[in-house]
C-alpha cells in the first residue's frame, strides 16, 4: 500500500505540491494527469526518495520512506520499478548491460541465468536481438522500452511510469499500453502512471487523479473522469475546445 | 550601491566555498564508511585505474621529461658558474622526488582526470542517469565515487614513480650532454644526496592528491545543474578547485615531511 500524507514540495518560492493526500491499495492501477510542469515527475521522484519533500510523509508498505536508513531504502527501491520520462538509460553500457544492471548489482546469479532473464525481458518489450546495441543507437521509443525492461528485471511489485507513451508514434504507444496492461495482470503490480496522454490513462488505469496548482483531485474511474464537471479538468480533457 | 552588491556577491561566494567544503567532507566520510564495510567493486576500480593510466601517462611523461630538462639547463648553467657543478645531480634528484614529480603528476591528473570524472558524472546527473542508478538500488558511493577514489589514490603514486624517473633522466641528458657535467659525478651526487625517505614522502603526497582529485571531481559532477552548459561549468570549476586544493595541501604536507 502506498500512502501520501499532506505531501508538500516547494522549489524555492515555487509551490509544486501542497498537502497532497492519496492512498493506493495493492494491485491498483492509478493515473495522475495534469498539465506540463504541474509536478507529476516530482511526485514520482519523491516516492523513491530521489528528492526530499518539504513536509508531509510517504508510507510504502507501512514504512516511512524518508525515515529509512540506506539499507532499508535500497530494499524498498528493489521492490519498485521506475520508468523515467527521459528513459535515462546508462549511455556507457549496452542495452543488455542496462537491463542486467539490477540483477548483477543485487544477486549472485550466474551469467547464464542473467542472460535468460534479460532475454525474456527484452522479448517482453519486443526488442529481441538488440542486446549488443548502445542506447545512442536506439530510437526514442526503443529507449523507452529498454527502460521498461530494465525496471522490470527484478519483477517489481510497484511500477512507476513517468510519461510512458509521450512523444511516441501511435502504434508504439499502443504496444507499450498493451505491455502495461499485461504487466498489471501478470505481476499483479501496483502501478502509478503519470502522463498527459489521455488515451494511455483511459486504457491502463482504474482510477484517475488530476494534479493542478499543487492539489490532487480524484476523478474516479475513466468513465467518470470523462464526464467530470470541474472546469479545469474539462479544459484539460478537451484541450480547451468545446465538443 | 556598487560596493554593497560587490560585498554581497563576495559574501555569497565565501558562503558557497564553506558549504562546498562541508559537502566534500561529508562525501569523503561516506566513502570511508563504505570502504570499511567492504562495499566496493574490484572490476569497476580496475577499469578506472586503467583509464586513469592511459589518460595521464603520455602527458605526465612528456611534461616531466621537459621540466627535468629545462631545470637542468637553468640549474646546471648557474651552478657551474660558481664551480658547484658537482651538486647538480643531487639537487635535481631531490627536486624531482620531493616536489616536481608529485606536482607534475598532480597537475596532469587534475587537468585530465578531474575534468573527465566531472564531465562524465555531471552528464549522468543532468540526463537522470544518477536518478536511475539510485532507483535501481545502487548507491552513488559504491558505484561511482569509490572506484574513482581508489583508482586515483593508487594510480597517482605509481604514475609519480614514472614521472620522477623520466624527469630525472631528462635532466641527466641536458646536464651531461649539453652542459657537459661529468656523468659519474652527476649520478654519484644524486645517490649521495637523495634519501629513500624523500621518495616515499613524494609518493605519499601524491596519494593525498589522488584522494582530493577524486572527491572534488565526483562532488562537482554529482552537483551539476542545468544541462550541457552546467556540465561545462562544473568541469571547469572542478579542475580549478582541485588545482588550488592540490597546491595548498602540497605546501602543508611538504612542511610536515621535509622541515
Ligand atoms: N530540481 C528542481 N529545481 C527547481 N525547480 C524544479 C526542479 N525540478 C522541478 N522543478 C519545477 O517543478 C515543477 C514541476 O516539475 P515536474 O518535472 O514535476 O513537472 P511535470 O508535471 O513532470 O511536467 P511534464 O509534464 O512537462 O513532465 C516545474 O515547474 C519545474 O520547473
Ligand atoms: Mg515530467
Amino acid at each position: 500500500m502506498i500512502k501520501l500524507e499532506n505531501l508538500t514540495k516547494h522549489f524555492g518560492s515555487k509551490k509544486v505540491l501542497e498537502a497532497v493526500n492519496l492512498t493506493i491499495s495493492d494491485g491498483q492501477a492509478i493515473s495522475i494527469i495534469g498539465p506540463s510542469g504541474c509536478g507529476k515527475s516530482t511526485l514520482l521522484k519523491l516516492l523513491i526518495k530521489l528528492d526530499q519533500p518539504t513536509s508531509g510523509k510517504i508510507f510504502i508498505d507501512q514504512q516511512d520512506v524518508n525515515a529509512l536508513d540506506e539499507e532499508a531504502l535500497i530494499g524498498l527501491r528493489k521492490k519498485i520499478g521506475m520508468i523515467f520520462q527521459t528513459s535515462a538509460l546508462f549511455d556507457s553500457m549496452t542495452v543488455f548491460e542496462n537491463v542486467a544492471f539490477a540483477l548483477r548489482e543485487h544477486t549472485n546469479k550466474k551469467e547464464g541465468e542473467v542472460n535468460e532473464i534479460v532475454k525474456a525481458k527484452l522479448e517482453m518489450v519486443e526488442l529481441e536481438g538488440t542486446g549488443d546495441l548502445m542506447p545512442a543507437e536506439l530510437s526514442g521509443g526503443m529507449q523507452r522500452r529498454v527502460c521498461i525492461a530494465r525496471a522490470l528485471a527484478f519483477d517489481p511489485r510497484i511500477i512507476l511510469y513517468d510519461e510512458p507513451t509521450t512523444g511516441l508514434d501511435p502504434i508504439t504507444a499502443v504496444t507499450i499500453e498493451n505491455l502495461m496492461i499485461k504487466l498489471g495482470r501478470q505481476l499483479k503490480a501496483t502501478s502509478i502512471v503519470v502522463t498527459h496522454v489521455l488515451q494511455t490513462v483511459f486504457r491502463t488505469s482504474e482510477r484517475i487523479y488530476f494534479l493542478a496548482d499543487g492539489k490532487l483531485i480524484d476523478l474516479g474511474s475513466p468513465q467518470e473522469a470523462q464526464s467530470s464537471n470541474d472546469p479545469r479538468v474539462k479544459t484539460f480533457i478537451t484541450g480547451g475546445l468545446n465538443p | 550601491m556598487p560596493y554593497e552588491k560587490f560585498l554581497e556577491q563576495l559574501g555569497q561566494k565565501v558562503e558557497d566555498i564553506f558549504a562546498g567544503f562541508g559537502y566534500v567532507t561529508i562525501l569523503f566520510l561516506k566513502v570511508l564508511a563504505n570502504l570499511f564495510q567492504g562495499k566496493m567493486s574490484v572490476k569497476l576500480t580496475l577499469e578506472q585505474m586503467v583509464k586513469i593510466g592511459v589518460e595521464s601517462l603520455p602527458l605526465a611523461l612528456t611534461t616531466s621529461a621537459f621540466v627535468g630538462m629545462v631545470f637542468a639547463m637553468q640549474i646546471a648553467g648557474e651552478f657551474t658558474k660558481f664551480g658547484a657543478g658537482k651538486f647538480v645531480g643531487g639537487v635535481m634528484a631531490i627536486a624531482m622526488a620531493r616536489e616536481l614529480g608529485p606536482a607534475i603528476t598532480g597537475i596532469v591528473v587534475a587537468a585530465r582526470v578531474a575534468a573527465a570524472i566531472t564531465a562524465e558524472i555531471g552528464t549522468m546527473k543532468v540526463t537522470e542517469q544518477i536518478d536511475a542508478l539510485q532507483a535501481l538500488g545502487a548507491t552513488v558511493e559504491k558505484y561511482l565515487v569509490i572506484p574513482r577514489f581508489i583508482a586515483t589514490t593508487i594510480m597517482l603514486p605509481l604514475l609519480t614513480v614514472l614521472t620522477i624517473l623520466t624527469g630525472f633522466w631528462g635532466s641527466y641528458l641536458v646536464a651531461v650532454y649539453i652542459i657537459k657535467i661529468n656523468p659519474t659525478q652527476y649520478l654519484d651526487n644524486a645517490q649521495y644526496m637523495l634519501r629513500t625517505w624523500d621518495i616515499w614522502c613524494g609518493l605519499i603526497k601524491t596519494a593525498f592528491f589522488g584522494m582530493i582529485i577524486a572527491i572534488i571531481a565526483c562532488y562537482r559532477g554529482l552537483n551539476t545543474k542545468g544541462g550541457a552548459k552546467g556540465v561545462g561549468e562544473a568541469t571547469t570549476s572542478s579542475v580549478v578547485t582541485t588545482l588550488i586544493a592540490l597546491f595548498i595541501v602540497n605546501y602543508f604536507l611538504s612542511v610536515l615531511f621535509f622541515k
